[in-house]
């Protein structure tokens, strides 16, 4: 923890409220995000229970399973899930803009420019807290694989038409989650405290309700107040009046209203199959449908404070401005999902299992440089995201108080004027350190060549940026009395090395995997949990 | 059954005495035992556990209820897949010992599986061992002891513990078996959920290595135990072998301290007691003589974390926000030293945490300065 | 009976049994072990002398710049006449300016420019952006425990065999975003590369270096049980074949009874009164600078078996170490306000591989509330620990061993993955319990 977030929480513990931790918005918000509120049921891997999902804040789609065991219960849950958020995916992709993408050309080997689709906006899937993303996840590697009739006749238990599309699509959302900076998936929580530091610790804002409890306290009441309320005031059932947000359950509630209820259902259930007649499957039908109602209240009950408490942390983080680059990192998240539709049209497999080695190998390559560039492109967008990287010695601000032009010492002397800034940070600078700063939205390096007074003044060296002429154009260098920030930091990240293509795996790393053989199913036991 | 101790019963009467008059020991499990390695530096935590206090009682004395438990739905699904697993014997239990920790062996079949019943702790603690030294007597044989009952000597106190299983090689060597509910999803599982098994199973092989060490020839205790749970989606058992060698260790050198509560208990008040019977004040005061290291993580393994975490609160511990939080800060321990010294009212300025708040508090405000001026 | 352990004769078996393995084996790999000072530099230029000779062309991936041009340097040295290529970047100052007064040595950005040289040396990461028809017949991969799983990935197509040598007690190296995704899979990018070559390959010969002719009698045995306890080595010397001795006698302050017990014993451990401080914690830190500044005062001279007479203990073969970067800053503020300049100050991360004859450590954990992963990774203290050639100065707060006591170990296990041993918290404990026999008590 930075010795700045640090403060912020301590003023909040001070103040009673959550202070700010950026002061714009670093993620991307879609105007029509997909809300999705999770249940599970205990001890099962993933097992669902219910869900609230939907667009329209006022008007969430409940899904219920009234017996989690029941594996047709639950392929209907899944394939009422698969009804809403397809045609959602769906809808994103069906606008399009044309884009340019750099490929490398199979005969010749050369990189070449391709003019391809790109999606003009992509789905954006909003779940309460981490273990939300986890469940995603768990619902793709649990569907992706399974065989619906049409695709094998032959498959004991077929999956409704949709489940394992819904399981592609879950899965490359739960991929992509992991990738830093991207929006096409997010928890709640995580967004909330990138935004603001409360006044309780990184482990205690997991719990959503006391996360907004500090961000937005009811009046007259102060965040630790009301953090400590939503942690733990019970009804007069012994129930959470803030229930988790999932997808865990109280165990308060399943012992004491999900049990009873699920046992009434069951009961209901055996009843009315053992029913001799018409009229008195009439009778037990209707009893059937109240045990089964019961359990979509139940569950309506725990999910519905969460969504409305999703959709009140979207409100706050509204307010805040978008920050400059976040549009730019949304981008590729739109060339993720375009990428993504294309796999599915082109008829390819579903993802494997495991990554191979050259797979994972780039997805570490890919994770590793965007986490570079969004620690970059936070700190250009938010001043107080930067204040960071001054207090840590990575960046300096100041005014500049001298210019003396100087030029390159080869046959055509370019410019290199030297600058002194004076500061009051202590950048960790050495021998020639490169440093930017932004000219205009790109990147104009310098570098260290002597520090003054203790570090007081900065003398810089511009090495770039300044046009092709023996004079600097214009603007490009700074003018005494200019505030300027540097970073010892690049703002660009260059990519990194081509890897070899997957059959091409070297010894090393056990050579190449082979065939891709279309992974099979899981196979499917009298009693698999889902 | 080992042989009773005569070193520390005057600790014992002690703690006795803590928990109050006719309250009895809690016993400690190897899930206490293990969960001890969580906040060590815990006084308060440390001779709680030694004496045996039931600390859930006495956080609802308190009026800090601790938030642990237990939905039924995983209780039903964990017993019955342990039942799945000794299902026939416990022939595919054995199969996976035999597959993933003793391939050389040979494969096991009909295995002896001794039955275990007796009365009371000691009187199961001791069945079992005596079905571990009547194994040595079956070299070439496999063994499976289901729920076999060990005693563990904790700071002068025995501690009864239950594996789910202990399995004896055809070469004398004993395996720890863990069976847990949580699922093995394409070979990996919840490492969080695999380091508290591996914690747990160490304070097993623990327990057994003092047993081993009493037979002649000492047989080996395995230092990889076999965790066992539901494979993929399914409920058909999986495997995989964890090394628990740094458990091991930790949990060894925590009950070696563990004699530190003697120290503890020497320094607090005459009379001090834990009993949840007395009025609330009166515990408070007697649970607020023994210092506390409260940090967040508490809240996941101490049913006393909220009675804590409200008094560090009060007190305005930084550490409540987090360990990390004072990791930069000093000699500074309270929120409103640390403000103080931030807006520039006390401490000194050649303190580099003092400078350095001083700078970051002054970073801040500019930053949101000019923020608000956009 | 007992046999005298013959240092030279240990290493020189098992260098030959490795450059046998290089050049005359089947296998696709040979791994090598080398503990601090156990003389891998002197292998990697000896086995990349000898498969020159023998007519194979030779890539040599190292991990870093400077690792690189040293690589060169010490070519060089060896057979001045044997053409080096010094494949680099195309960013400013990409090698050693020294490697210009080099006549055989050509640099080039491109690697076409140095096709057909006997030897050509570059880092993994500019190797990575190679792309060749023929590969190699024979490559070395040096410091291979610090290189990532990924980097080998990049590079091995280039290569037909290779010699993987390291530090495996070293500190590891690291990915700044989680990769739990990949634990316990063979080829986990971010693990190190020689876990994954053995992971696929794991029937390759292994080899190790039994001796360190850096670490004295004094610290070999500390640092391979605390350090490599399953591949243990010795000091290449004996008790009495080093010594320091200071001209100016001690003036009784605790900088200077330090001194000497390290001189005398080979470890001083300045433990300064309990106190929780900031990283840079201005006492320790203005210790640390009095101790160097002293030990340069008082005329120090070393012996040992390299020359018959004593050689002054200048301010080139002394070095500070720290855990942070903004630690090693104070230290060389607070050494320049003392005069001394030209003393190296520098994390654990940047001395790997290097050499002097006396360090002074600031303990990672001096002064700290609480212990962090960071600050007990082994590695980082058995660089700190492995440095010097005759003694080694710890400044610390007391307390430490508390603070090891009370940190809280419930660290989640990956399934598959193998554990790493020692754990740095056993480690810790067993260097300060070590350190505790040459403790200086001082209030500054």
């Amino acid at each position: 923890m930075s010795l700045i977030s640090t403060l912020a929480r301590l003023e909040a513990v001070s103040t009673g409220r959550a202070q700010p931790a950026a002061t714009v918005r670093h993620r991307h918000l879609s105007d029509r995000p997909l809300v999705f509120v999770p249940l599970t049921t205990a001890g099962e891997a993933g097992a669902p229970l219910g869900a609230l999902v939907g667009t329209d804040r006022d008007a969430p789609r409940l899904l219920a399973v009234p017996q989690p065991r029941d594996r047709d219960l639950r392929f209907a849950f899944l394939a009422e899930l698969a009804d809403v958020v397809l045609p959602y995916v769906d809808g994103c992709a069906e606008a399009v803009e044309a884009a340019e993408r750099t490929e490398t050309d199979p005969e010749t080997g050369k990189r070449i420019k391709v003019e391809v689709d790109l999606c003009a906006d992509a789905p954006q899937l909003i779940v309460p807290s981490r273990a939300g993303i986890d469940l995603v996840r768990l619902l793709g590697r649990s569907t992706r694989f399974r065989r619906t009739a049409e695709q094998d006749p032959q498959a004991p238990y077929p999956a409704p038409p949709r489940v394992p599309l819904l399981g592609r699509w879950l899965t490359h959302f739960g991929e992509r989650a992991r990738v830093p900076g991207s929006s096409l998936l997010l928890a709640m929580t995580d967004v909330l405290g990138r935004h603001w530091a409360t006044g309780q610790s990184t482990l205690e804002d997991q719990h959503l309700g006391a996360l907004l409890a500090w961000i937005d306290p009811p009046e007259g009441e102060t965040g630790a107040q009301a953090a400590l309320r939503a942690e733990l005031e019970r009804d007069e059932r012994g129930q959470l009046r803030c229930p988790p947000a999932g997808p865990a359950t109280d165990p308060a509630f399943d012992n004491k209203l999900l049990a009873p209820a699920i046992e009434r259902y069951d009961r209901a259930r055996t009843a009315l199959a053992a029913a001799e007649d018409g009229l008195q499957a009439d009778d037990r039908l209707g009893a059937l449908t109240a045990a089964e109602r019961e359990i979509r209240d139940l569950v309506l009950s725990r999910t519905r404070p969460t969504w409305d408490a999703v959709w009140r942390g979207l409100d706050r983080l509204r307010e805040l401005p978008e920050g400059a680059h976040v549009e730019e990192r949304w981008t590729r998240d739109r060339w993720s999902f375009t990428g993504h539709r294309d796999r599915v049209l082109a008829g390819e497999p579903p993802q494997p299992r495991r990554d191979d080695a050259v797979t994972a190998a780039n997805k570490l390559a890919t994770r590793e440089r965007e986490q570079a560039r969004l620690e970059a492109q936070e700190a250009l967008d938010d001043p107080l995201v930067m204040a960071g990287r001054r207090l840590s010695g990575e960046a300096f601000a100041g005014e500049v108080t001298d210019v003396v032009m100087a030029y390159s010492e080869s046959k055509r002397p370019s410019p290199r004027p030297l600058v002194t800034v004076r500061t009051d940070d202590r950048p960790h600078l050495g021998e020639r350190t490169k440093v930017y700063r932004s000219l205009g939205g790109k990147p104009q390096s310098a570098e260290f060549v002597t520090a003054e007074e203790d570090g007081a003044y900065v003398v810089l060296r511009i090495l770039d940026k300044m046009g092709r002429g023996k004079e600097p154009e214009p603007g490009s260098v700074p003018e005494k009395g200019d505030r300027v920030c540097f970073t010892l930091f690049e703002h660009e990240q260059r990519g990194g090395a081509k890897l070899p293509d997957p059959e091409e795996t070297p010894w090393t790393h056990g050579g190449p995997p082979g065939e891709p053989a279309l992974e099979a199913a899981d196979p499917v036991t009298e009693e698999d949990v889902l | 059954m080992p042989p009773p101790r005569t070193r520390g019963t005057a600790l014992r009467h002690r703690l006795a005495e803590l928990r109050g008059p006719d309250v009895p020991a809690k016993a400690l499990d190897a899930r206490a035992l293990a969960a001890l390695a969580a906040n060590p530096g815990c006084a308060r935590r440390a001779i709680l556990d030694g004496a045996g206090v039931n600390k859930a009682a006495l956080a609802s004395a308190l009026g800090a209820p601790s938030a642990f438990g237990q939905s039924q739905f995983a209780l039903t699904r964990g017993n019955a897949f342990e039942a799945k697993v000794k299902a026939d014997g416990g022939a595919e239990l054995l199969r996976l010992v035999h597959e993933k920790l003793d391939r050389s062996a040979e494969p096991p079949t009909g295995a002896r599986v001794p039955d275990l019943t007796a009365t009371g702790p000691q009187g199961r603690t001791a069945r079992t061992a005596l079905e571990l030294r009547e194994a040595g007597a079956h070299p070439g044989a496999w063994t499976l002891l289901d729920h076999p009952m060990l005693a563990l000597d904790v700071a002068g106190s025995l501690a009864f513990l239950e594996p789910d299983a202990v399995v004896v090689h055809p070469d004398g060597s004993w395996t720890v078996v863990e069976i847990k509910s949580f699922p093995l999803l394409d070979g990996s599982a919840d490492p969080a959920k695999v380091g508290a098994a591996a914690r747990q199973a160490a304070v097993y092989v623990l327990a057994l290595e003092e047993l081993a060490a009493r037979l002649r020839p000492a047989p080996r205790v395995r230092h990889r135990i076999l965790l066992v749970c539901p494979r993929d989606f399914s409920n058909l058992p999986a495997a995989s072998a964890v090394d628990i060698r740094k458990q091991r260790a930790v949990t060894a050198r925590q009950l070696n301290r563990l004699t530190r509560i003697e120290e503890i208990a020497e320094k607090l008040p005459e009379g001090t007691c834990f009993s949840p019977e007395l009025p609330a004040d009166e515990l408070t005061a007697a649970v607020e003589s023994v210092p506390a290291t409260y940090a967040p993580e508490c809240l996941s393994t101490c049913e006393l974390a909220f009675h804590c975490r409200t008094r560090s609160r009060e007190e305005g511990a930084v550490t409540s926000l987090g360990r990390p939080a004072r990791a930069e800060l000093g000699g500074l321990s309270t929120v409103a030293e640390v403000l103080a010294a931030a807006r520039g009212e006390t401490g000194d300025p050649a303190d580099p945490a003092v400078a350095a708040l001083r700078r970051a508090a002054a970073l801040r405000a500019e930053a949101l300065e000019a923020a608000a001026c956009r | 009976m007992t046999t005298v352990f013959d240092p030279s004769a240990a290493a020189g078996q098992a260098t030959d049994a490795i450059l046998h393995d290089t050049l005359h084996g089947t296998a696709r790999g040979v791994v090598v072990d080398s503990p601090p000072g156990a003389g891998k530099s002197t292998l990697v230029v000896r086995a990349a002398l000898e498969l020159a000779e023998a007519g194979h062309p030779l890539m040599v991936v190292a991990q870093t710049n400077a690792q690189v041009d040293d690589l060169v340097l010490r070519l060089a040295e060896k057979n001045p006449e044997l053409p080096v290529g010094r494949l680099h970047s195309s960013d400013t100052d990409p090698y050693d300016k020294a490697l210009d007064d080099l006549e055989n040595v050509r640099k080039s950005a491109k690697a076409a420019d140095l096709a057909g040289l006997a030897v050509v040396l570059s880092t993994a990461a500019k190797w990575a952006h190679v792309k060749v028809d023929e590969p190699w017949r024979h490559a070395i991969v040096d410091e291979a425990y610090q290189m990532r799983s990924d980097a080998l990935l990049a590079v091995a197509g280039l290569f037909e065999r290779a010699l993987f040598v390291g530090d495996p007690g070293q500190l590891d190296p690291f990915a700044i975003v989680g990769s739990e995704q990949w634990a316990g899979l063979a080829y986990d990018p971010s693990a190190s590369a020689v876990t994954t070559l053995l992971a696929h390959n794991p029937d390759l010969p292994q080899h190790r270096l039994p001796v360190s002719w850096r670490l004295p009698a004094s610290a070999a045995p500390l640092v391979s049980d605390a350090f490599y306890p399953y591949t243990p080595f010795r000091s290449g010397t004996g008790p009495g074949d080093r010594g320091l001795s200071f001209a100016v006698p001690s003036d009784g302050s605790g900088p200077d009874r330090v001194i000497d017990e390290a001189a005398a014993s080979g470890w001083g451990l300045l433990e300064l009164p309990a106190r929780h401080t900031p990283r840079t914690d201005p006492e320790a830190v203005r210790a640390v600078a009095a101790v160097v500044r002293r030990l340069l005062d008082r005329g120090g001279a070393a012996t040992s078996e390299r020359s018959s007479s004593p050689s002054p203990l200048t301010a080139d073969r002394v070095a500070v170490g720290t855990a942070h970067r903004d630690q090693a800053a104070a230290v060389r503020a607070a050494l320049s306000a003392l005069g001394v300049t030209d003393v190296v100050v520098d994390t654990a991360n940047r001395l790997q591989g290097r050499e002097y004859d006396v360090t002074v450590v600031l303990h990672p954990l001096s002064g700290r509330p609480d212990a962090t992963a960071f600050h007990l990774e082994t590695g980082r203290l058995c660089v700190l620990a492995s440095r010097h050639r005759h003694a080694c100065i710890v400044v610390c707060r007391a307390g430490v061993s508390d603070l090891l006591d009370d940190y809280p170990s419930t660290e989640p296990v990956q399934l598959g993955t193998v554990v790493k041993f020692p754990d740095g918290w056993e480690a810790n404990h067993a260097v300060l319990a070590h350190l505790a026999e040459h403790r200086i008590s001082w209030r500054p």
